[in-house]
This record gives structure tokens, sequence and C-alpha cells, in this order.
């Protein structure tokens, strides 16, 4: 399939969000050949997605987002016109070990759906986070979302939730849309807190040094402080939520010391912390790790950005979750390293260069080991105490289907896969694999760290047969 | 469900299960869909169960429909285009 030459180029980048959008105009200013390719049809990631024309067309709105999107509108500016090529609408699907990659159209629209393949001397994976799907009771019910849904329909295409709005887990993401919804006048009906009991008291030796970028700090302050203030009912301490309703949620089912009451909803918006997208990190087999506070895995990276494998570098929240800010200073380090390896500046320039960057990343970083343990997502909300909970959505594999064939003696989410379906759907288990290594870790009492996680196969993503057969 | 928060401008015209509808541009199928009060998109290939956008950016493969006649497209991933025919994906149906 590969009998036509694929463009070659210097640097490839894989998601056009604060990270890779950095790396390109860093890499260009170098003068190397860059080609970016993102999912969406515009640049910014899922951050500051639809960014240029929420500027353009909806410029109230814009100016409301909030000062992180004037840097962000800035950064897109300097990203269109550094010179990278930028093909949006890509979904990467295969990589080959000499680093050619194939991706078709995102969108599967007739007339770009065509299969295209290019050729990298040196890869960055810059694909930023997803939500942490929090398992729940009746949580495939139509009306459930994670909380970043609504942002994502409001940013794109300005809707806003109609009706009664429920908003259950913990982070300072939820508190954010939380307040962007009350701008909006949607009415939160309640505020579900899932935080860890005592989550505080084990942060506290943190907030010392958290206190040096104390201007996170005091924004999710005032966040918290603008919701209790809006008089949202606020319950903490739950110990169960349950969606209830048959072609669309009707109410949620709240559990607090043993006893339950219902609240009315239209839309129950879960979040449970943001985490890494290692799908394509694992397909290429860089090794990761487990990191414990915040429940992940992870790239094992140096200062760099580089994996363990070779011409492959990450940048942004595909990594250590962080942020846009160090995503974006990410992307120029990781871009300077590849600057340095194809031999177009030196080691010290390299060291040079990267200076006002890492004085960047040391003002933002403090807080970040405060934050991730105030906000460590607690074991009630990873494994479902309610076997009858679905773990896998696609296949509709139940929490008690996967501790049974456990105890049946199956020792790793691959083996889980074939006796059950568990993670065989088309969401490739990005919506069950962290799960699936939680509750296999907790039945045998190991760390997920011992467990591992599903093999990635190729194609990242599903395509069709159709797709497979256009090649340009 | 969900509402536009402000006026829309140019619009396209869209076949939904047959019926005709007026969505504004420069949106996914998804959102045009939710917006006109559609949260079922399809059931589950499973138990039959029905389903509906869920992420809202191309992880989750929820938002499945059939779009000009070609099965398993991500809504929530595909703008919409003047004449695009919509078909909900139901259980046991070719």
């Amino acid at each position: 399939m590969n009998s036509i030459r694929a463009p070659k180029f210097d640097y490839i980048i894989i998601g056009a969000g604060p990270a890779g959008m950095a790396a390109a105009i860093t890499a260009r200013a170098h003068g190397l050949s860059v080609l970016v390719l993102d999912e969406q049809p515009s640049a910014g990631g899922q951050i500051f997605r639809n960014i240029e024309s929420l500027e353009a067309t909806r410029n109230s709105e814009f100016s409301k987002l909030g000062q992180e999107y004037e840097f962000g509108s800035s950064l897109v500016r300097r990203f269109k016109k550094c010179g990278a090529d930028y093909f949006t609408d890509r979904s990467v699907w295969q990589i080959d070990n000499n680093l050619q990659i194939h991706h078709v159209s995102a969108s599967a629209s007739k007339s770009n759906s065509v299969n295209s393949h290019c050729q990298a001397k040196r890869l960055l994976i810059a694909v930023g986070a997803m939500e942490r799907p929090m398992p729940l009771p009746g949580w495939t019910i139509p009306g459930v979302m994670p909380c970043t849904a609504v942002d994502v329909l409001y940013k794109s295409s300005g809707l806003i939730p109609d009706g009664e709005v429920v908003l259950a887990g913990s982070g300072p993401l939820l508190l954010l849309i939380g307040c962007r919804l009350l701008d909006v006048g949607v009415h939160v009906s309640a505020f579900l807190d899932t935080s860890m009991n005592g989550a505080l008291l084990k942060a506290l030796p943190l907030l010392p040094n958290a206190l040096r970028s104390h201007k996170y700090l005091t924004r999710g302050l005032s966040l918290l402080w603008k919701i209790r203030k809006a008089g949202i009912p606020f319950y903490s301490g739950i110990q169960n939520i349950e969606a209830l309703g048959t072609s669309k949620l009707e109410k949620v089912r709240i559990g607090k010391s043993g006893k339950f009451f219902d609240v009315t909803a239209d839309l129950l918006l879960l979040h449970n912390g943001v985490v890494p997208n290692v799908q394509i990190t694992r397909n290429l087999g860089c090794e990761h790790r487990w990191y414990d506070v915040q429940r992940y895995w992870e790239p094992i990276v140096d200062d760099w950005g580089n994996t363990s494998v070779d011409h492959v570098s990450i940048a942004g929240d595909c990594g250590r979750v962080a942020g846009a800010a160090i995503s974006e200073v990410s992307g120029h380090l990781a871009a300077l390293e590849t600057v340095y390896q194809l031999g177009v500046i030196s080691k010290v320039e390299r060291d040079n260069l990267s200076q006002p960057h890492r004085i960047e990343l040391a003002r933002h970083k403090h807080v970040r080991p405060f934050l991730d343990k105030l906000f460590q997502p607690s074991k009630t909300w990873l494994v479902p105490e309610n076997d009858k909970t679905l773990a896998c959505r696609c296949e509709e594999v139940k929490v008690s289907e996967i501790r049974e064939t456990v105890r049946m003696g199956i020792k790793d989410p691959d083996s889980l896969k074939s006796m059950t379906r568990c993670g065989m759907g088309y969401c490739q288990a990005r919506m069950c694999g962290l799960t699936v290594s939680e509750i296999i870790a907790e039945e045998k009492k190991v760390s997920p760290e011992e467990i591992g996680y599903f093999k990635v196969r190729s194609p990242i993503r599903p395509i069709t047969l159709g797709q497979l057969a256009e090649i340009d | 469900m969900f509402k536009k928060q402000y006026e829309s401008h140019e619009t396209v015209s869209i076949i939904f299960e047959g019926k005709n509808l007026d969505v504004e541009i420069g949106q996914t199928v998804a959102s045009a869909l939710l917006v006109g009060g559609n949260m079922v998109f399809r059931s589950s290939v499973v138990s039959g169960q029905p389903r509906g956008p869920y992420c809202m950016m191309g992880v989750c493969f929820e938002c499945l429909l059939e779009i000009d006649g070609i099965p398993n497209q991500r809504a929530c991933m595909i703008p919409v285009r003047e004449a695009m025919k919509i078909k909900r994906q139901q259980k046991n149906k070719e």
C-alpha cells in the first residue's frame, strides 16, 4: 500500500492544541519542515476549541472566557503564520516503526476521506488528555455526559443546557464549568462533591510550595466561592450516585450516610479529573508508568519529552496532565530538542534557548503537586461499588462480570478482553481501560502498575475497509 | 435539553429520520440534533438500550449515526452539510 512515496517532513506533530502549536512555532523558527495533523476543524485543541471563530463572531462571549483565551488566541495566530503545513480533520490510524504515519479524514465526508501517509524524521505526540470516565449506574442514559462535553457544545456551537442540571464529581474543571454555566443563566439544581475525605489534610504539606504559583489557588477559591454564593445545593461526602431514566435522564439518585434521595435532572454532568490520552504512545511501545496520586498511566519521558522510543517525544497533557500553560512550554522544549537532534543547533544552543521556557515552566508548576493531591480521585468513584454498573459501555460488560472473570484466574486486561469482550468495542477501551486495570488490581490486591493495560494495536482509530482501500 | 444562546444566522437543511431540519451551519451533526431535542442517536448493539452523545470530542463513539448511507459515523466530529441524510442506528437493523 506504500507504493506512492510518502511526503517527508523533519518533524510531524500530532495535535494542534497548545503543545503542538508551540512546538510547530519553535521548529519552524529554526527552519525545520513541519507537518501538523489534527482531528478538529480548527486549531486550539479542546481548551481553545473554535477560538478563532469565537473571537471573530462572538466577541462578547470570547472576552468573558478570561485572559487565558487572549494567550490562546495569540498562540493560534502565531501558529497559523509559522509556515508549518497544517492538516485539519485528520485521524492518525497507524504509525509504522520507521515513522511512516497513516491518516484518514476524521469526519469521513466523502470528498476528503482519502487515506494518506507521510514520513517523519522526528515525531511529536501532542494529543492531549480526556476526562477520566466515571462509571456509575445509569451512566449510559442519554443526558449523562462528562462536564467538558457542555464546554465543547458552548464553544463550538453556542449551545447551553436547557432544564435542570446536576454537577457531580471533583476537580478544578468542574468548578470552572459550573461557574460558566451560572454565567450564562443555566439552572444548576445540585452540586455533588465526590472529593476524597481528608484530601485537604493530605495536600496541606504541599501547600507552601503551591503558594509560589498562587494565581491558580486564588482563581480556584473564587470559583468555589461563586458556586457556594449562588446558593446551589451543595452535597459533600456522597457515597452513591445513580442516573435514572429510560430514553433520557429523568432523575439522579443520591446516597449519603446510608440515606437516598432523588433530584430531578435533565442533564447530569460528571467529572473525575483528567487523564492523558495514551493510545498512540502505547501503540508505539513507549514505556509507561503508573502515577499513583492521580491514578493514571503516563509515558516515561526525560526533561525534553523524549520517550523510550527513538525519535518519538511527547508534549502537553498526553504526559503528566498540567494544563495549557505548561503544555505550551513543553511544546517549545520538545521542539528545541528536535532542532538539536536534527543537527541544526548545538547542545549548548539548545540549553541556552530553553532557559526562558524553563523559567516559565517553574512559574506554573509549583501548584501541580498540591492540586494533584487535593483532587486525587477517591476509590469509590474509580471502582464502582454497585456491581451492576457497566464498566465497558460499548460491549456492556458489568463490573460484576469483570470481578468474576478475575476470580476465575485471568491476570491482565487482554485475557479479560478475550473472555468477556470488555474493551473490544468501537472506543477501543478508551472508556473502560483505566477502570479495568483498577478492578483487576483491587481483586488481586496489588497496584494497577502490576496489572498493566490493554495492548493497543493498529488501527489506533477504527477505519472502514473502504478507507483502507482508498490510497492517495 | 440544550438551547442556542444566540440567534442563528446562516442555515442548511438536513434530513433526520426522513424529516427536514433547518440547522445553523458551522456546527457538528451532534450539536444540530441536540439543539432540536434529539438525545437518542442509536441503540446499543448489545442490549438495544438507547444511547446518545457523550464526550463530544471523538473519544467515546457513543454518537454513531448513519450519515449519507455510511454507518458508524461520529456525529460529534462531522459538520452539517446541505441535504445530508441522517439516520439513527438501531440494533439488528441492517
